[in-house]
C-alpha cells in the first residue's frame, strides 16, 4: 500500500475517491498464492477488470550474476542451479557450454548423451509441476498432486544418479560429473512407461474439460509480433506461432542427430501456450527413448586440468530451458574467475509481456496467464 | 423417535405450567441445534478430507485419534485457543458481528427439516420457503464480512459472493417450485408423504430431473463451492472474504459453510430423493415392506450425505470458472430452461402425468 501514490500517475484518482472514476488499485505479492514466488504486480482494476499490470522485481534478488565473478569456472556452474530452480540442471548446462566453448573443450559422445538425457526429464518434470500449478491457478486442485506422482519418479531417478533432487549440480566442463548409475536405463524406462499410460488422465481433467477451455481459449493474446517484439521464447513464444526452439535453430550437443518436432501453436493465447507444453511432454519422451537404449560406451567426462583457465576474450552459449531461452555470456580476462557473466533469462521476458496480456482481462485470466507463462521468479530475479 | 418427543413433551407440560415447558422445550432443541451444528461441522470437514485425500491419492489425516477422526476437533480446539485478531482499520462492529450473522442462519435453517420420521423441529407449513428465504440471509454476513474488513481482496470476494448468491438463488427457487407445483404443498412432512409410492425424481418424469440438475448446480453456486468459490478464489484472491479472519471467527465461517452444504443437500434430498422415504415402488408391494425395515433416519442421511459426496466431487474435479462466466450460466442457460421446466411441471401437474 505504501507505494501507491508512487506509482499511480497523477491524472489516475486514488481508490475510492469518489470522483467518478473507478479505479482500483490491488498490490499482489509479494506474498501471493498464485504469483509463484515473491513477484510484487501492482494491478489497476476497474470493478473485476484489470486496466493495467505493473510488476516489482527484487524482492529474490541475490545477485547471482555478481557472485559468479569471484567463483572459478568449475564453482560459478553450481550457483546457476538457484536461478530457474525447475530445470536446473540446464541452467548448468548452458554455463558449460559456455566455458567448453571457450576452452575449445570436446566432450565425449557418453556425456553428451547422459546430458541431454538429464535435460529432458528436467524439462518433463518442469513441465508436470506447471500443469498442476496451472490447474491451481484456475482453481482445480486435484491435478497438482496427480503431477507429483510422476515427478516424484523422476526426482528419484535424479536422486539416484545425481545425488540430488532439485538442484541437481551434475555438470561439470567436459562432461558429467559421474557415470550414471547402473539402474537408470532401467528406471527412466519404468518412468516412461507409467507416464506413457497416465497423460491420458492430463487431458481428462483439464484438458478436455470445458471449464478449462473456457477460461483459457481466447483470453491472454498476443500476437507473433508482439511476441517477439517483448522477446518472448520457449513454450510461452511458441504459442503465438514464434519459431524459436533452440534446440532446433542452434543445435548443441546430440540434438541435431534427434527426431523431434518442435511444437508451434498459432492460437496464442492461454489455450495455445498449454498445448504447447503438453504436446513438448510427448516429446521430450520420445527424445528420451531415442536416446536411453543407445548411450554409447566411454568416458563420461572429458580430461581437464585440474584449474581450468579461459583464454582472454567473450562467450555467449544459449541453451532451450524448460522456459525458454537462456543465454550465457561471458567475459574473460584469461583468468581463473570470469570477469563479468550475464544471464538471459526466459522468465523475465516473458513477464514484461504479462501487461500486454492482461488488459482488459479479468482478475481470473490474469491468473490464468501467469500459469501460462509459467513464471519462475528466482529465475527473473537472479 | 415420535413416541420419545411425543412423551417428553407431554411429560413437561404434565409437570410444569406451560410457558415454563415451552421455553425448557426451547433451550433443548437450541441445545441440540447447536450439538448438530457443531457435529456436522465436524463431520463434514473430516469427510471433506478423507474424499479429497482419495480423489488425491493421499491418505488424508491419520494420525489424531483412529483413521484421523479426532483431527478436525484438534484442528478446532487449536482455533478456538487462538486470540481472534481484529486488524486495525476495520469496522470493529460489522466484523465481529458477520460471522455471528452467518453462522446463525446456518443454524435457524436447520428448524424445519426432517432428519427422521417425526423427527423435526419446527414443521412450519411454509418450509421449504422458509429455508431458501432464511438461508439466502447468509449473503449479508458475507458481504459484511468483506465490506467490514476494509481490505480489497475481501470487498471483491464479497461482492462477486453477493451478485453469485443473487443470481443463483434464482434458478434454485425455481428448480424447488418444480416439485412444489406437483406437491401441491411447502410442508416438508407433507412433501415427503407424497412421495411414499416413489420418490419425486422417478415418478416426476423430464421436469423433475432437469430440476434436480439445476438444483444441485445452483446450490454448489450458493454455497460458494468449487467450481464456483469465487468468493474464496483462494488463487486470486487469496481468501475473499475471511481474508483478515483468524481463530474461531474464521472457524465460525468455516463451519458455517458446511452447515449450508449440509442443510442444501438435505433439502435436495428432501424434495428430489424422498427425505427419510424408503425406497418405495407402487404401494403395498414386498419390495416397499422389505425396504420400511432400514430405519428412516439412515434414508435420510444416507441420501443427503451421497449429495454432500457430489458436491464434494465436484470441487476436487473442476477447475474454476470466472466472474463473467459464472453470471452468463446462470442468466443465460439456468434461470430460462428452469423458467421452461416450471411451465413445463406446471403442465403435468395439471394433467396428472406424474404417477
Amino acid at each position: 500500500m505504501y507505494r501507491e501514490t508512487s506509482i499511480v500517475n497523477e491524472s489516475t484518482p486514488t481508490p475510492f475517491s469518489g470522483n467518478g472514476e473507478s479505479d482500483m488499485i490491488i498490490n499482489v505479492g509479494p506474498q501471493h498464492p498464485s504469483t509463484h514466488g515473491v513477484l510484487h504486480l501492482i494491478i489497476t482494476l476497474n470493478g473485476e477488470t484489470v486496466k493495467k499490470v505493473e510488476p516489482h522485481l527484487g524482492y529474490i534478488h541475490r545477485s547471482i550474476e555478481k557472485m559468479c565473478e569471484s567463483l572459478t569456472y568449475r564453482q560459478f556452474i553450481y550457483v546457476t542451479s538457484r536461478m530457474d530452480y525447475l530445470s536446473a540442471h540446464i541452467n548448468n548446462h548452458g554455463c558449460a557450454l559456455c566455458v567448453e566453448k571457450g576452452m575449445q573443450l570436446e566432450v565425449p559422445p557418453r556425456a553428451q548423451v547422459i546430458r541431454v538425457l538429464m535435460d529432458e526429464l528436467t524439462r518433463l518434470a518442469s513441465h508436470q509441476l506447471w500443469w498442476g500449478a496451472l490447474a491451481m491457478d484456475v482453481g482445480a486442485l486435484t491435478p497438482f498432486f496427480l503431477a507429483f506422482r510422476e515427478r516424484e519418479m523422476i526426482n528419484d531417478i535424479m536422486e539416484e544418479t545425481c545425488g540430488t533432487r532439485l538442484t541437481m549440480n551434475y555438470m561439470v566442463p567436459g562432461g558429467v560429473m559421474s557415470d550414471i548409475h547402473p539402474d537408470f536405463q532401467k528406471k527412466v524406462h519404468a518412468f516412461i512407461d507409467h507416464f506413457k499410460k497416465k497423460i491420458h488422465e492430463y487431458d481428462e481433467l483439464i484438458t478436455d474439460n470445458i471449464i478449462f477451455q473456457n477460461r483459457t481459449k481466447g483470453v491472454g493474446y498476443i500476437s507473433k509480433e508482439d511476441a517477439i517484439s517483448y522477446g518472448m521464447s520457449g513454450p510461452s513464444a511458441r504459442g503465438s506461432g514464434v519459431q524459436c526452439d533452440i534446440r532446433k535453430l542452434y543445435p548443441y550437443e546430440v540434438y541435431d542427430k534427434l527426431q523431434f518436432d518442435e511444437i508451434i501453436e498459432a492460437g496464442g493465447d492461454s489455450f495455445s501456450r498449454y498445448m504447447v507444453r503438453i504436446k513438448e511432454m510427448k516429446q521430450s519422451m520420445s527424445v528420451i527413448e531415442q536416446l536411453i537404449d543407445n548411450i554409447p560406451e566411454g568416458d563420461f567426462q572429458a580430461k581437464t586440468k585440474a584449474v581450468l583457465k579461459l583464454p582472454k576474450g567473450e562467450f555467449y552459449s544459449r541453451v532451450e530451458t524448460a522456459r525458454g531461452e537462456l543465454g550465457v555470456y561471458l567475459i574473460s580476462e584469461g583468468g581463473t574467475t570470469p570477469y563479468r557473466i550475464k544471464f538471459r533469462s526466459p522468465g523475465y521476458c516473458n513477464l514484461s509481456a504479462l501487461d500486454h496480456m492482461a488488459r482488459g482481462q479479468k482478475i481470473g485470466d490474469l491468473v490464468a496467464i501467469m500459469g501460462t507463462l509459467d513464471l519462475v521468479i528466482p529465475d527473473i530475479d537472479r | 423417535m415420535q413416541n420419545i418427543t411425543d412423551n417428553i413433551h407431554d411429560w413437561l407440560y404434565a409437570t410444569f405450567n406451560p410457558t415454563i415447558a415451552m421455553l425448557i422445550e426451547f433451550a433443548i432443541i437450541g441445545a441440540l441445534a447447536i450439538g448438530l451444528f457443531a457435529m456436522l461441522g465436524l463431520v463434514l470437514i473430516y469427510m471433506e478430507r478423507k474424499v479429497s485425500a482419495v480423489m488425491q491419492l493421499r491418505l488424508g489425516p491419520n494420525r489424531v485419534g483412529p483413521k484421523g477422526i479426532f483431527q478436525t476437533t484438534a484442528d478446532t480446539l487449536k482455533l478456538i485457543v487462538k486470540e481472534g485478531m481484529t486488524p486495525n482499520g476495520v469496522d470493529k462492529l460489522l466484523f465481529n458481528l458477520a460471522p455471528f450473522i452467518v453462522m446463525i442462519v446456518a443454524m435457524v435453517v436447520l428448524a424445519p427439516l426432517m432428519f427422521a420420521k417425526g423427527f423435526q423441529i419446527w414443521d412450519i407449513n411454509i418450509g421449504v420457503f422458509f429455508i431458501t428465504a432464511v438461508s439466502s440471509l447468509s449473503v449479508i454476513g458475507i458481504l459484511m464480512a468483506g465490506w467490514a474488513s476494509n481490505n480489497k481482496y475481501s470487498l471483491l470476494g464479497a461482492m462477486r459472493s453477493g451478485a453469485q448468491i443473487v443470481s443463483y438463488e434464482l434458478s434454485a427457487g425455481l428448480s424447488i417450485l418444480a416439485v412444489i407445483v406437483l406437491t401441491g404443498s411447502l410442508k416438508l412432512s407433507e412433501i415427503i408423504t407424497s412421495q411414499e409410492n416413489g420418490w419425486w425424481i422417478f415418478k416426476g418424469h423430464l421436469p423433475v430431473w432437469i430440476a434436480f440438475i439445476i438444483f444441485i448446480i445452483a446450490v454448489t453456486a450458493e454455497t460458494n463451492r468449487a467450481p464456483f468459490d469465487l468468493a474464496e478464489a483462494e488463487s486470486e484472491l487469496t481468501a475473499g472474504f475471511h481474508t483478515e479472519y483468524s481463530g474461531m471467527k474464521f472457524a465460525l465461517f468455516f463451519l458455517a459453510e458446511y452447515v449450508n452444504i449440509f442443510v442444501v443437500c438435505a433439502l435436495g434430498a428432501t424434495l428430489f430423493l424422498g427425505g427419510w422415504m424408503p425406497l418405495h415402488f407402487g404401494t403395498g408391494t414386498k419390495f416397499n415392506e422389505v425396504m420400511d425395515y432400514i430405519p428412516s433416519s439412515v434414508w435420510f442421511f444416507g441420501k443427503t450425505f451421497f449429495l454432500i459426496f457430489v458436491i464434494m466431487w465436484f470441487r476436487w474435479t473442476f477447475p474454476r470458472l470466472r466472474i463473467d462466466q459464472l453470471l452468463n450460466l446462470e442468466w443465460k442457460y439456468l434461470l430460462p430452461i428452469s423458467m421452461i421446466n416450471l411451465l413445463l411441471a406446471t403442465f403435468i401437474a395439471i394433467m396428472k402425468w406424474h404417477f
